[in-house]
């Protein structure tokens, strides 16, 4: 089989999948009642029908390439990251702080630095989960999940007690310096819509990713660590310093997704801002088998799917839209396997 | 042998074609027949297309084209279970058998008849095994735990399977790779009885010797077509060879006399435990110098692969010392070909070439520490390809994707280029055909002159007494007889392996 | 397989044909009204559903239309904002909750010709109003502290409980004045305190609510009182397992647990968003000004009706009007923080 007839391959799942699930979901929408043509229509025309709706569904989709890409770079090592969301919001909330703090820093000085605190913030934050596991055999699964409810209870105990704007559930605002210019102030498209400058940052994430996966002498080990971690033992691979590694980098992926919210649109670390990408990022990889420019489709899907549903809100209830969207993750999952075994399509 | 007629033709295999990638077909029109009574050889290179073949008769790949005929009619296989209700079955090289279950429960387990309303006739069931032992000679106790019992035990009850299933039809894979001399020739008596009694038996093999010595016919695959079938008393070893191959080879490997004084491993009184706790090695020391070949024989599980993991760096030692001239840290270069290629040797999600520098990757050669240099990994990959003939001859392609034989090649081409002066290796040709056997011996003796010390384990022990310098045999976790292959044999060594001999303590 | 898309396919004829709605055709006379819940969305009983009562009031009394939008954490509340801002036909658009204080100020200077609301508006006399933006406070202060009094003089084991969702300034204020007003009538009573949780999702966790709850009434309290939005579902579901009293937040939720709930801290969400939507209606609607409801235009209170008056004995009915008197007057200080 050559190339591209594998791409059509391995494309052709998750669209049939999303058609099924169109499907489906037109059958639970006329259920309760409603023209799914029309709400459909509306969800479109809505998203990707003009700028502005564009621009919101690239802002959703931007925060899920840096979780897709979180799930992914673990998963190359054979690890489950659940932790995207704490590792997201210790990435945030780090990079809020360094906007906070460093007033007079220009911005030539402040925005590297407030990515390698996002960085460092998630990544020491996976990095705990890649520790334990390293040193004590824990399941980075429930020490990912563990880790959540602590980055969770922590970054809300240190908002809420030190840096909390009264009767808000925010800090206070960045240095202007730091911020990252929304794509309407630039462009003047995608007007009135959070789409900013962090949409390239996660572009060369997800270059970097490639570039650590297969260029690296790194990313060769773990690589070999996630096909087959006994071979990484027979070629004296030190997998602790591979899981330790590969949580980390992950992790700090997870944290760069902070940015898109504090630096590129409300300026403040505020509490809740996750909103679920971390474990939506997990489908994400699923969805795009860990392929880093895969991923990038495949967010721009979900930020279809989470935007779409917020634009058909008023006509249908939103536990509709919910149980639709667990629709179509499961489906895709499905098919995608099906697909996989009828043409023995795979892709590493 | 008896008439044999058309009508009595037992398995008819007609234009058979099967494909796993596009414009490469693994069967390529292959005709293929076996009479009842028969034992028929099946012989080819690694990646002939033997086993996939074979896979397509006793129904694990469906043939994308091409009939199937038994006993005449033609047949339909959609699963090992609609083989075996016509009479086809198969012994696997890896035994399919619950490690608790005593040898009768293994027999009848997972068989239709065995049931008589849902409830297990063991009465029943039990006379018709005795029975079977009795009728073809097989020597089996019956209530035994077949975990603990020998390989040969274990393919012996691997054949009684077959024969409680009412099997005439029997495939057996490589059935002596394993097996000790000994009991290699018990397996022949008891195939013998087998045709007798008017079985067809089709035997995979690489060793030309056996095909020979037992079969009736060969038929020979090459590049997924048949190029020649045979009556075995009007061939030769020389003929099958270079049917095999498609061209004749040299098979005399030129030994070279043992090399210098320098001592480059030494193990003092070793003792390790295996993965349940218990001990493997018990109290071993040997000495390898620079340019010899130490051959260790033995049955497997008597500690020779605790012993390889060891000195390797992969396992623990609960006493003794093992000193490796020259290397401080000996766990990082030294070059070891392990015996379970699948789960240590290769990652068969990998391309061959990054399978080439798995555990090299830090090696000046492919990266500068940190970031991998491809254009140097592509190139060696190149190289090593056309030295090792490796096939497909493409450095991308997926080693899952390979055939065993290819596998292994690949390991033992990084493995021997790998700079270091102690090179581990566990049965370097098992599973290999003819012409790569020969390369790699060729290569490890090659190596040897270059005065890297090797160790090498073997269950082949003409192997053994080809590249060998000295042949110590494991017994037990002890080595119970240092033999020189020049004033030993095959018999000699057999003995020592199961224990009736030792010239130790 | 086959089968399956032909049953699917034939419901989706049959309910898409046969229920085609009209709901493209508006009249341009009627107004129509867009708004934002919180994160607890429609269902919660309490904040979210007064402010819905209050729509529907509006739609049967005045004839209004309105849409509603229920929107998640995070990015999503603007989004929600600016989706009704951008429809022609609709012109006031409510937040319902303090979190959206920036986003509703930041639509409201956008949109100038639309206006805007928001209940629990978070008002700060340093900066200006946008003329048409009108901020709905509550002084749930008051009403916490009257149900506190209740709650200090009814327990038998002189021992009170508060159940608050997420750990915040606002929702502190709910237990802070409330322990105040348990300490106002009874010094010696002791109060334990929980919280579900520390982000958005602690006002819709009933289970968890249930579980703090459970603890506290093993603990020896008789008597709960919850502002934890959904998440007090679970505490009245405890206070019945174990037949212990609970005090309700934000609507009358007598109905979710009749005979434990003695009474609720009712905000009159509903009256607020009613009397906007009429200001609208009569073109009498002014923004650039905060509108403050506290016990003395009845905008907060503690529920007394039919359902609950046998829960609340006579004498405590009247020293808890007495305190109420005192609060109008000014004659105590309640704190907050």
């Amino acid at each position: 089989m050559n190339k591209i007839t594998k791409y059509i391959y391995s494309a052709a799942g998750p669209i049939l999948s999303i058609i099924i699930s169109l499907i489906f979901g037109a059958v639970l929408i006329a259920l309760i009642g409603k023209n799914p043509i029309d709400i459909y229509t509306k969800m479109f025309s809505d998203t990707i029908g003009n700028s502005y709706g564009f621009g919101q569904v690239m802002f959703k989709s931007t925060t899920l390439i840096f979780t897709g890409l979180a799930a992914a770079f673990a998963f190359k090592a054979g690890l489950f990251n659940i932790g995207a969301e704490g590792q997201l919001t210790i990435g945030a909330f780090a990079s809020a702080w360094v906007g906070i703090t460093f007033v007079n820093f220009p911005w030539q000085i402040i925005i590297p630095l407030s990515l390698l605190a996002a960085f460092i913030g998630g990544a020491f934050w996976a990095g705990i989960a890649g520790y334990l596991k390293a040193r004590f055999g824990s399941h980075e699964v429930i020490n990912t999940i563990m880790l959540n409810f602590i980055a969770m209870a922590l970054v809300s105990y240190i908002v809420n007690n030190i840096y909390l704007v009264p009767a808000t559930i925010h800090t206070p605002e960045i240095s202007p310096e730091s911020v990252l210019l929304r794509f309407d102030i630039l462009t003047g498209m995608f007007k009135g819509s959070p789409f900013n400058l962090s949409f390239p940052i996660a572009i060369g994430a997800c270059i970097l990713m490639y570039l650590i996966i297969n260029k690296s002498v790194l990313g060769y080990r773990i690589r070999t660590y996630g096909f087959n971690p006994f071979a990484a033992e027979y070629a004296k691979m030190k997998s602790g310093r591979i899981i330790l590694w590969s949580m980390a980098v992950s992790g700090g992926l997870a944290g760069l997704g902070g940015l898109n919210f504090v630096n590129g649109y409300k300026h403040y670390f505020e509490l809740g801002l996750s909103e679920n990408a971390g474990y939506i990022g997990i489908a994400v990889a699923l969805i795009a088998r860990n392929n880093p420019f895969a991923i990038i489709p495949v967010s721009i899907f979900f930020g279809i799917l989470e935007y779409g549903g917020l634009t058909v809100n008023t006509l249908v209830p939103k536990e509709i839209v919910t149980i639709m969207q667990g629709i179509i993750i499961l489906l895709i999952i499905a098919v995608t396997k099906i697909f996989e075994k009828k043409f023995k399509v795979k892709t590493v | 042998m008896r008439e044999q007629t058309a009508n009595s033709v037992s398995v008819q295999l007609i234009d058979i074609v099967k494909s796993f990638q596009a414009g490469y077909n693994a069967n390529d029109h292959v005709n293929f027949s076996a009479y009842p009574g028969e034992i028929h050889a099946l012989i080819g290179e690694n990646g002939a297309g033997k086993s996939t073949l074979m896979n397509i008769l006793y129904g694990m790949y469906q043939a994308d084209s091409g009939k199937i005929l038994i006993n005449g009619k033609e047949a339909k296989f959609r699963s090992p279970a609609d083989a075996i209700k016509l009479g086809v079955g198969m012994v696997h090289q890896h035994f399919m058998l619950v490690n608790t279950f005593s040898v009768l429960e293994n027999i009848i387990l997972g068989d239709e008849d065995t049931f008589r309303f849902d409830v297990i006739d063991m009465k029943r069931s039990k006379q018709k095994v005795i029975e079977l032992k009795k009728s073809f000679e097989i020597n089996v106790e019956l209530d035994d735990i077949s975990g603990g019992l020998a390989v040969g035990i274990q393919q012996k009850i691997e054949i009684l399977k077959l024969l409680y299933r009412n099997a005439e039809i029997m495939i057996l894979d490589e059935p002596t790779a394993i097996l000790t001399p000994q009991e290699t020739e018990e397996l022949f008596k008891t195939l013998a009885e087998l045709k007798n009694s008017g079985k067809t038996i089709i035997l995979i093999t690489h060793k030309l010797g056996e095909v020979l010595a037992i079969s009736d016919r060969v038929t020979v695959l090459r590049r997924g077509k048949v190029t020649g079938i045979l009556k075995t008393n009007q061939t030769s070893s020389n003929e099958l060879a270079k049917m095999i191959t498609g061209r004749s080879i040299e098979s005399q490997v030129i030994k070279k006399s043992a090399g210098g004084e320098k001592i480059i491993l030494e193990v003092n009184d070793l003792y390790i435990n295996n993965d349940r706790g218990s001990l493997a090695i018990n109290g071993i020391s040997l000495i390898i110098k620079e340019g010899e070949i130490f051959g260790i024989a033995g049955v497997e599980g008597n500690g020779q692969e605790e012993l390889a993991e060891a000195i390797c760096g992969l396992r623990k030692i609960s006493k003794g010392t093992i000193n490796i001239a020259g290397i401080d840290d000996f766990k990082k270069s030294i070059a070891h070909i392990p015996a379970n290629r699948h789960k240590y040797g290769i990652v068969k999600e990998f391309t061959l070439e990054e399978n080439l520098i798995l555990g090299r990757e830090k090696e000046e050669n492919f990266s500068n520490g940190w970031i991998l240099n491809n254009k140097k990994i592509n190139e060696f990959s190149e190289v090593i390809i056309e030295e090792y003939d490796i096939r497909p001859e493409n450095s991308k392609a997926l080693m899952e994707g390979l055939s065993g034989g290819n596998q292994q090649k690949a390991v033992a081409a990084r493995e021997m280029t790998k700079n270091s002066d102690l090179v581990v290796i566990s049965h370097p040709t098992r599973g290999l055909d003819i012409l790569a056997s020969e390369f790699v011996h060729r290569t490890i003796l090659e190596e040897s002159k270059k005065g890297k010390a090797i160790l090498l384990i073997s269950s082949d022990l003409s192997e053994l007494l080809k590249l060998s310098d000295k042949i110590a045999v494991m017994y037990n976790g002890r080595i119970t007889g240092e033999l020189d292959p020049k004033s030993t044999n095959e018999n000699e060594i057999g003995e020592y392996m199961t224990g009736l001999k030792s010239n130790k303590r | 397989m086959k089968n399956f898309l032909l049953i699917f396919i034939t419901i989706f004829l049959f309910t898409s044909c046969g229920k085609k709605e009209n709901n493209t055709v508006t009249d341009k006379s009627k107004i129509k009204v867009g708004l934002v819940f919180d994160v607890g969305g429609r269902g919660d009983k309490s904040f979210n559903d007064a402010a819905y009562r209050g729509l529907e009031k509006a739609k049967q009394e005045l004839g209004i239309e309105y849409e509603y939008i229920e929107p998640g954490p995070g990015a999503e509340r603007e989004a929600a904002l600016r989706q009704f801002a951008n429809r022609p036909d609709i012109s006031i658009i409510f937040g319902i909750g303090f979190i959206f204080t920036d986003e509703i100020t930041k639509a409201a200077i956008e949109f100038p010709d639309k206006k805007f609301a928001c209940v629990d508006y978070t008002y700060d006399s340093a900066k200006t109003l946008p003329p048409n933006l009108v901020a709905l406070e509550f002084r749930e202060e008051e009403g916490s502290f009257l149900v506190g009094a209740i709650a200090g003089l009814m327990t038998k084991t002189n021992k009170v409980g508060f159940v608050g969702g997420m750990e915040s300034p606002l929702i502190k204020k709910f237990q802070v004045s409330y322990e105040a007003g348990v300490k106002y009538v009874n010094k010696d009573c002791q109060i334990l305190i929980g919280y579900a949780g520390v982000t958005g999702d602690a006002f819709k966790n009933p289970g968890k609510g249930k579980e703090i709850a459970l603890g506290q009434y093993n603990d020896g309290v008789d008597i709960i009182y919850h502002a934890s939005g959904v998440t007090g579902l679970g505490v009245f579901e405890a206070a019945r397992e174990t037949k212990k009293f609970a005090i309700g937040v934000d609507s009358d939720q007598n109905d979710e647990a009749p005979g434990f709930i003695i009474t609720s801290m009712v905000k009159a969400v509903d009256v607020a968003v009613f009397e906007v939507i009429k200001e609208v209606k009569e073109g009498s609607f002014k923004g650039g000004r905060a509108e403050t409801f506290g016990l003395k235009t009845n905008g907060v209170d503690y529920a007394y009706t039919e359902k609950n008056k046998n829960l609340i004995p006579q004498d405590v009915r009247t020293k808890v009007e007495a305190i109420r008197k005192e609060i109008i007057e000014g004659k105590i200080t309640i704190p907050v923080k």
